[in-house]
């Protein structure tokens, strides 16, 4: 049992975290929230200079070919910056997917591109309705010529607006509820019968619903295998949630940070709130809960590349669902600590309390996450 | 003991739903029903149907313009209100500094306010709060000093909703800065809001919408005869409308109504093809917070026949209050998860109103995540749920 991090991991650590101090303030990430895309390609390319794109990109492809261990350190410094950069779809959830993809050509043009950040690919898989729930695909792909035509909907894709192309699944054959009949075709983002309606979430981050109307793509466009599809979906999602649960985890311990120097400062009734013992034990709590899901964040690193799929699905569905618990809690406490202070748009703590609400809302709430788990029992 | 309404309640209730089903405009019920926010000329409108009933103040004794309803009356009438998507009621005029001009105020304070409020030609916010005094409220600085017929005002009040649209603000300043207890050294002016010296700013929220502004004051002349009850007094009308506050935080009438969006939602979505509603997690969540419910209504129900009996609400004010705001957070909180991915998009139509365009998903998710981030406040204004829990443990329990 080793709960150290190497000395390479605590410097990637370092590293990202200086990052995030210097170029992510809250200053100048109001100005990318202010900006009319919500994002940084600047920052993007920085993200790239520094090696962080490549993190997830096996070394054949030009990548370092690191693991959970180093995307959970990542998360955890991009999540106390609240980054609005797409690197949890782009550098962690397409790249993994890709990989255990293992289309050879597929592979081979795009990782290396990935890997520097030139360009930036995302998964459109979540359909309406889905609510975390992997295996729905209603999108059609139908034989057309020497191609297939899509015709289909996907519903709040995170970090869709930044996409140069999309890796998309649709199904050739089957019910929306098969396992099987699942196949994935790579669009670029121009391509004509494809609608990108493009928004922000509460969060500020950026997000799309696609329609695919008759969109016609050429038969190399399809990648993978039938059998391997869902199967390379759901491993690349375990990686994804373990990459998400990190970030939370960043988030929760600048937000107890935040909630703790705000109640040594704020004075009532001649002494400092934090005085208050009914304060003292929810921020302990927060405290506890933070813990907790840290624990709970390293248990789903560890796991999400586990060859056992039982064994992945339990770890993960545990991770999001005491992680969804937990940030909520701390996110509303926080919140109540600072008062109305925490109600405004100029302090960091509601933009914290918004982000963990929407991880909690992202590929299955903590509800969904602990229904999955109940009926592995 | 009898939990059941007399006949002659019942007539009330239905005279009462008569009047709703007559007057209330549908434009503003369906903005109300979908959780959209409300503009001041829509509290406008709505004020001068009931002024033109009679009911321009339910809470009010007859002698000053109001209905003189007794507490089952006024539950009746406030819950029939509130599940018909009529807007609520703006507290401020009616509900705060009305009880306390009706209780202190002068005279020709009473003649010259009161009937503005009911006829809601004069709209009102609260001067209470500043940045360094929030549960200490005792502790503010805003200071009034008295020179010839007037009061000069300096100081900053914050979290002031309505600031921005209100025609006057009631506000604790200090006239004694040397008294003993900083309780003692405090007054209540009544000041116009056109008063020269006077500057609002917006606060953006968490949610974005502009409720709440910070209100300067820079040498603004207030007339001695604004001046409610007598100079260093005020302390004790403060608590007094405090009181009041607390009660009108409840909201059983509109938890009532958002609980039957809430099934209407969980009815409409669905989760691996059945209704959310049939999920048994899903719906067990629904039954806790509609239990909640009934039992704060009895709860409430017994505080307002008590409270008939005095003249001002009792520390059970505070048990409404904390359950009251915890039962909206969870309906606001439940609402949010029960559109799962399409609670994330989020766009204003217009920053202004308070509308919201549905981007993407079904028309009724557009506000959910708004009102859940907005409903934040409910545990903190009106004196923070914590500050409750005080007050009943040093009240009730004699801790």
């Amino acid at each position: 049992m080793d709960f150290t991090f190497t000395n390479e991991q605590q410097l990637l650590a370092d590293t990202v975290q200086r990052f995030v101090r210097e170029h992510y303030t809250f200053e100048a990430r109001r100005e990318i929230l202010r900006s009319a895309a919500g994002w940084s390609r600047e920052i993007w390319q920085e993200l790239g200079g520094l090696g962080l794109l490549a993190i997830n990109v096996p070394e054949e492809h030009g990548g370092l070919g690191a693991g959970p261990v180093e995307t959970m350190l990542v998360m955890n410094a991009l999540g106390a910056g609240l980054v609005l950069e797409p690197y949890l779809g782009a550098a962690v959830l397409t790249p993994s997917f890709l990989t255990k993809l293992d289309d050879a050509a597929a592979s081979a043009e795009l990782l290396p591109l990935i890997a520097t950040g030139e360009r930036i690919v995302i998964v459109a898989h979540q359909e309406p309705n889905a609510r975390g729930e992997l295996a729905l695909v209603a999108t059609r792909a139908e034989r057309s010529g020497d191609g297939y035509v899509l015709q289909g909907k996907k519903s709040v894709i995170a970090h869709a607006p930044t996409a140069d192309e999309f890796l998309v699944t649709a199904r050739t054959s089957g019910k929306a509820t098969d396992a099987a009949g699942v196949r994935v075709f790579r669009v670029p983002r121009a391509t004509e019968g494809l609608a990108v309606r493009a928004y922000r979430t509460f969060d500020g981050q950026c997000a799309a619903d696609l329609e695919f109307e008759r969109v016609r793509v050429p038969s190399e466009n399809l990648i993978g295998a039938e059998a391997d599809t869902l199967a390379a979906l759901e491993a690349a999602r375990h990686v994804a949630l373990s990459a998400l649960c990190a970030e939370a985890v960043g988030i929760m311990k600048a937000v107890n940070d935040a909630t703790l120097e705000y109640t040594k400062n704020r004075k009532q009734f001649g002494q400092p709130i934090a005085r208050f013992q009914v304060l003292q034990h929810r921020m302990v709590d927060m405290f506890i809960h933070a813990e907790q899901a840290t624990s709970m964040s390293y248990l789903a690193a560890i796991k999400c590349q586990d060859a056992d799929v039982q064994e992945r699905r339990r770890a993960l569905a545990a991770a999001k669902t005491l992680i969804g618990q937990a940030a909520r809690f701390i996110g509303q406490q926080a919140v109540q600590l600072h008062g109305g202070m925490g109600l405004t748009d100029e302090l960091m703590v509601s933009h914290y309390f918004k982000r963990l609400t929407a991880i909690d809302l992202t590929w299955g709430d903590a509800d969904f996450h602990l229904q999955k788990f109940a009926e592995a029992l | 003991m009898d939990l059941n309404f007399t006949p002659e309640e019942l007539a009330f209730r239905d005279e009462v739903r008569e009047f709703v089903r007559t007057k209330l405009p549908a434009d503003l019920s369906e903005r109300v029903k979908a959780g959209q926010a409300l503009r001041l000329e829509d509290y406008r409108r709505w004020q001068k149907i009931l002024f033109e009933r009679g009911w321009g103040a339910p809470t009010w004794p007859k002698e000053f313009g109001g209905t003189g309803w007794d507490p089952i009356r006024l539950h009746i009438f406030e819950e029939e209100l509130a599940l018909a998507g009529a807007p609520k009621p703006v507290p401020f005029g009616l509900r705060m500094v009305g009880p306390v001009i009706m209780a202190f105020g002068s005279r020709e304070q009473q003649q010259r306010f009161l009937p503005r409020i009911v006829s809601g030609e004069d709209w009102w916010c609260q001067g209470y709060s500043e940045p360094g005094s929030g549960s200490d409220l005792a502790s503010l600085k805003t200071r009034a000093e008295r020179q010839g017929d007037y009061y000069i005002v300096n100081g900053q009040k914050t979290w002031t909703t309505m600031g921005h649209q209100a025609d006057w603000i009631f506000c604790l300043v200090r006239t004694d800065p040397n008294a003993a207890k900083p309780q003692q050294g405090i007054s209540f002016l009544l000041i116009d809001m056109r008063s020269p010296g006077i500057t609002v700013r917006p606060i953006i929220t968490l949610d974005g919408a502009h409720e709440v502004n910070e209100v300067w004051f820079e040498n603004v002349k207030v007339p001695v005869e604004n001046l409610v009850g007598e100079e260093n007094k005020g302390w004790t009308y403060a608590k007094f409308l405090l009181g009041h506050e607390r009660t009108s935080l409840a909201g059983i009438g509109s938890s009532k109504r958002e609980l039957g969006r809430l099934k209407r939602i969980a009815r409409e979505e669905t989760k691996n093809g059945r209704p959310l509603i049939e999920d048994p997690l899903f719906a067990a969540r629904i039954a806790q917070v509609e239990i909640e419910l009934m039992a704060l209504e009895i709860t409430a129900l017994r505080a307002l026949s008590a409270e008939s009996k005095q003249q001002a609400p009792g520390p059970e004010a505070s048990i409404l209050k904390i359950k009251g705001t915890e039962i909206q957070q969870a309906l606001s909180e439940l609402m949010m998860y029960a559109v799962g991915q399409y609670a994330l998009p989020f766009e204003r139509h217009s920053a202004e109103e308070n509308d919201f365009a549905s981007i993407a998903g079904p028309d009724y998710a557009a506000p959910l995540a708004a009102t859940y981030f907005n409903l934040r406040k409910a545990t903190i204004y009106g004196g923070s749920n914590e500050i409750q829990r005080n007050i009943i443990a040093q009240r009730i329990l004699g801790l």
